[in-house]
């Protein structure tokens, strides 16, 4: 029997203990249901939990942990076993609504903890990888090497700083597009916009946050990348391909545009109005207002959701690897073709991968750069924007 | 507090001239109003910039991938020989096994040879070579099918349509133009005279084409066969794995930290790491998803299951907060009358408050799959990039068979030589809105139905 049948039978098991709780807890009741001390389907919650959940559990790990094939079939009995003894436990004395919501509640703190063991496994297997990949590579060469050009056939140069400067480089452009288009647009639509042009306006903008990243990669790479190119690259003589930094920093500040808007738009509205009122009843005009009184008062929120776009940034992955071309590099050229390190990433493990060899490992540790860079910028983000959320609380 | 009663000289009046009225501007006014109307004005640029930029994306987008959905195809009389596909001469399809694709190529040849000749088209240059890539090379392999299906066949004449090249295909979409016929290896001008002569005759029509949603993706010389079906069927299963996996999850999760989770450091720690998680890049969950679910629980690779189970860990965090927003949202009087009538916090909390706030849930959860459903880069590390061109089969053994998804497919086609496939990258996007749309609708529909203001 295959571990797909045995858990249809368990299954199956479940609902048959259900009823014989059920009418088992009705029949020690005499038919009168106040007598028992939880209601009937309580009693059958309980027989259906406790033959389900122990032989579940079983297969599961059975699975995980490649366990030899006898230890399947022991789930059946097991769910049988769990059956047969609860079935003897219930009684109309038996506190059956307790123990089953004793269960439930395990089980919902069980579904709360996968967030700490998704973290967990990140950072485990992020670490093991690394590590692995420090023991075969210098850690000084990867951190700060200016070369990067790995060859499976070995003697391949692996370092870090062309695909840094990629990235920062890549950020600060897309940055550059989306914080002013942003952040204007969010103060035009808190404070001069009428609630229709605002209705209209703030769904189209959070479009753009809609659509999948692909559909940005793809636009880079057939439409902006060659108009860029026919348009300000070559008649400057700056560079001949499609693929470039700014191609995939513009079209990724687009994508950031939404994102800087929505949330300064948050931290705009949430400057007092009192501060407003003040400042309009001294004579300042509109304009002024904004840029004196409320600015300055939601700045450090602002600068929050702009590192929050910058760590965005960084970690996006499928506009540069179709965007930004695949060449490490370290210039300050923005029409040439540079690379990330999510491109590397991406790069490494597709494919066929030896996970023996410091070429494919290498993934690893820049996918640990990534995170502790993102993970630290979003930390120093949220403690930045919790800090000016109590200021006005 | 003297100071505001004490009448002070203002510090500017002496040297400011009288001013007369309020309605004539001075020029400092002049200079703030401006400065004003700038101001504004930026905010209009902003907001226009934004907006033409989502308009210029869908209409690039559109104008590529639209002809996608349309083919050219043939109707020419095809002479299906007996010497050829039946050497053997007994009609047994075992046998007619044995002339492969290229057999029947060499009958559609002779088949658009006579019809030149026969329609008198009269073309300088026209070469053999112009004529045996005049079809796309599915052509023959759906003309081998047809008679292998209905061996009567051989022997007669029969007219059907027959899908012709993505060269020939692109003159009638404007991918392929005269001029850009003469430069290009895999065409030529004498058959782009052709085809013109064909479409004046009428035995060439372009015509909406299903395949392109149904077939199966196809190698690298024959974009014009190129479809979607593996790849939505594999989305199709992930979004499948991820709602049954992330929904109870999520809400099991929500519910616990909103009603019943005790204020200590475990819980902070649970909190800590939900809103992280939504920050972390999803090529990282790519990464988790390789080393854990294929290198370390042993899973195959490209499989909808590993796909189904990164995109669960993916989207949980998003589930988790609008699903706890939704339920902070129910109003502590129910909860309140149903304590006060005897239930138990667990009956409360799911014969009462859960059904009132799952309208709410429901709209979260459909954004979190429509988020899941555009996810391309973890994707890419477990390997969904592989070519496949069997479907996977029906659930529960499918979700162990390789299949793609719609944005990987997306990325797969944008990486071959053939430009013709750009059409098609376009394309599979418009279906993916298209997806993405609907989805979007009903959570719209959903929250305007069973919105409630308590």
């Amino acid at each position: 029997m295959s571990p797909f049948w045995i858990m249809i039978a368990t299954l199956a098991l479940a609902v048959l203990g259900y009823l014989l709780g059920r009418s088992r807890s009705i029949r020690l009741a005499g038919g009168d249901t106040r007598a028992l001390h939880s209601r009937p389907g309580y009693h059958g919650w309980n027989v259906a939990l406790f033959t389900a959940l122990p032989a579940l559990l079983l297969l599961a790990g059975a699975r995980l942990f490649h366990a030899p094939g006898w230890v399947a079939p022991a789930a059946l009995v097991l769910a049988l076993a769990g059956l047969g003894l609860s079935l003897s436990r219930t009684t109309p004395q038996f506190r059956a609504r307790n123990s089953v919501e004793r269960v439930i509640r395990g089980v919902l703190v069980v579904c709360a903890l996968i967030a700490i063991a998704t973290t967990l496994a990140i950072v485990l297997s992020l670490v093991f990888e690394s590590a692995r990949f420090f023991q075969m590579y210098p850690w000084q060469d990867f951190f700060f090497g200016t070369e990067w050009t790995p060859s499976f056939g070995g003697g391949s140069k692996l370092g870090m700083l062309p695909l840094l400067w990629g990235t920062l480089y890549i950020s600060l452009i897309a940055l550059l597009v989306a914080v002013p288009i942003g952040l204007y647009a969010a103060i035009y639509m808190s404070d001069y916009a009428s609630p229709r042009v605002r209705s209209v306006v703030k769904p189209a903008i959070e479009v753009l946050a809609g659509i999948p990243t692909i559909v940005y990669g793809l636009f880079a790479l057939v439409t902006v990348g060659p108009l860029l190119r026919d348009w300000i690259a070559q008649p400057l003589g700056l560079g001949s391909g499609g693929s470039s930094v700014m191609t995939a920093g513009v079209v990724m500040g687009m994508m950031l545009i939404p994102f800087v808007s929505s949330l300064s738009d948050d931290i705009i509205n949430a400057v007092p109005q009192s501060l407003r009122d003040g400042s309009l009843a001294m004579g300042s005009t509109h304009s002024e207002t904004i840029r004196q009184v409320v600015l300055p008062a939601a700045l450090p929120g602002i600068v929050g959701a702009i590192l929050l776009a910058a760590s965005r940034a960084i970690g996006e992955t499928m506009i540069v690897v179709l965007g930004a071309g695949a060449m490490a590099k370290i210039s300050p050229n923005p029409f040439e073709a540079m690379t990330t390190i999510t491109v590397k990433i991406v790069g490494q493990l597709t494919g066929d991968n030896d996970f023996a060899s410091p070429e494919t490992l290498v993934a690893f540790a820049l996918g640990l750069t990534l995170f502790v860079m993102t993970l630290g910028l979003n930390i120093l983000a949220l403690y930045i924007v919790r800090k000016y959320r109590e200021q006005y609380e | 507090m003297t100071d505001a009663t004490t009448p002070r000289p203002h510090p500017a009046s002496p040297a400011a001239p009288v001013r007369r009225s309020l309605l004539i501007e001075d020029a400092r006014t002049k200079r703030r109003n401006a400065a004003e109307r700038r101001f504004r004005a930026y905010g209009v640029v902003a907001i226009g910039l934004a907006i033409a930029a989502l308009v210029f994306l869908l209409f690039t987008i559109f104008r590529d991938g639209s002809s996608a959905f349309f083919q050219t195809y043939a109707r020419i009389p095809v002479a299906i020989e007996a010497q050829v596909v039946d050497p053997a001469g007994n009609r047994d399809p075992a046998e007619m096994q044995k002339v492969l694709t290229m057999g029947y190529g060499k009958l559609l040849d002779n088949a658009l040879a006579a019809y030149v000749e026969e329609n008198g088209i009269q073309i300088e240059g026209l070469s053999e070579r112009d004529l045996s890539t005049f079809f796309s090379a599915q052509g023959r392999a759906d003309l081998r099918n047809a008679v292998l299906a209905d061996p009567a066949l051989v022997g007669t004449v029969i007219e059907a349509p027959v899908m012709t090249s993505s060269r020939v295909d692109g003159m009638f979409k404007g991918r392929v133009s005269r001029d850009s016929a003469a430069r290009d290896a895999k065409t030529s001008v004498a058959q782009y005279e052709l085809a013109m002569a064909m479409e004046k005759q009428g035995d060439l029509q372009t015509r909406f084409n299903w395949d392109f949603v149904t077939s199966t993706d196809s190698s690298d010389n024959r974009p014009e066969a190129a479809g979607l079906g593996v790849a939505i069927l594999g989305s199709l299963y992930m979004m499948l794995i991820v709602l049954v996996l992330s929904l109870p999850i999520g809400v099991a999760a929500s519910i616990y930290l909103e009603e019943f989770a005790p204020k200590n450091r475990l819980t902070d720690a649970i909190e800590v790491n939900i809103s992280n998680l939504a920050a972390v890049p999803s090529i990282v969950f790519g990464i988790l998803g390789l080393a854990v679910f294929v290198n370390f629980v042993g899973l195959p690779r490209s499989a909808p299951i590993v796909g189904g189970l990164v995109l669960t860990l993916l989207t949980l965090p998003t589930i988790i907060i609008s699903t706890r927003a939704a339920l902070k949202a129910v109003p502590p009087s129910i909860r309140d009358a149903a304590l006060g009538v005897g239930a138990s916090r667990m009956q409360t909390m799911f014969h009462h408050v859960l059904p009132l706030a799952m309208p709410g849930i429901l709209t979260g959860t459909i954004l979190g799959l429509a988020h899941a459903l555009g996810e391309t880069a973890p994707l890419l590390l477990i390997g969904m990039v592989a070519f496949v061109t069997t479907y996977p089969s029906a659930p529960p053994e499918g979700f162990l068979d390789p299949a793609s998804a719609l944005p990987v497919q997306v990325y797969n086609w944008t990486q071959r030589a053939d430009p013709a496939f750009f059409e098609r990258a376009s394309g599979a996007i418009i279906v993916l809105l298209a997806f993405l749309l609907a989805m979007n609708l009903l959570a719209i529909y959903l929250r305007r139905k069973f919105e409630r203001r308590w």
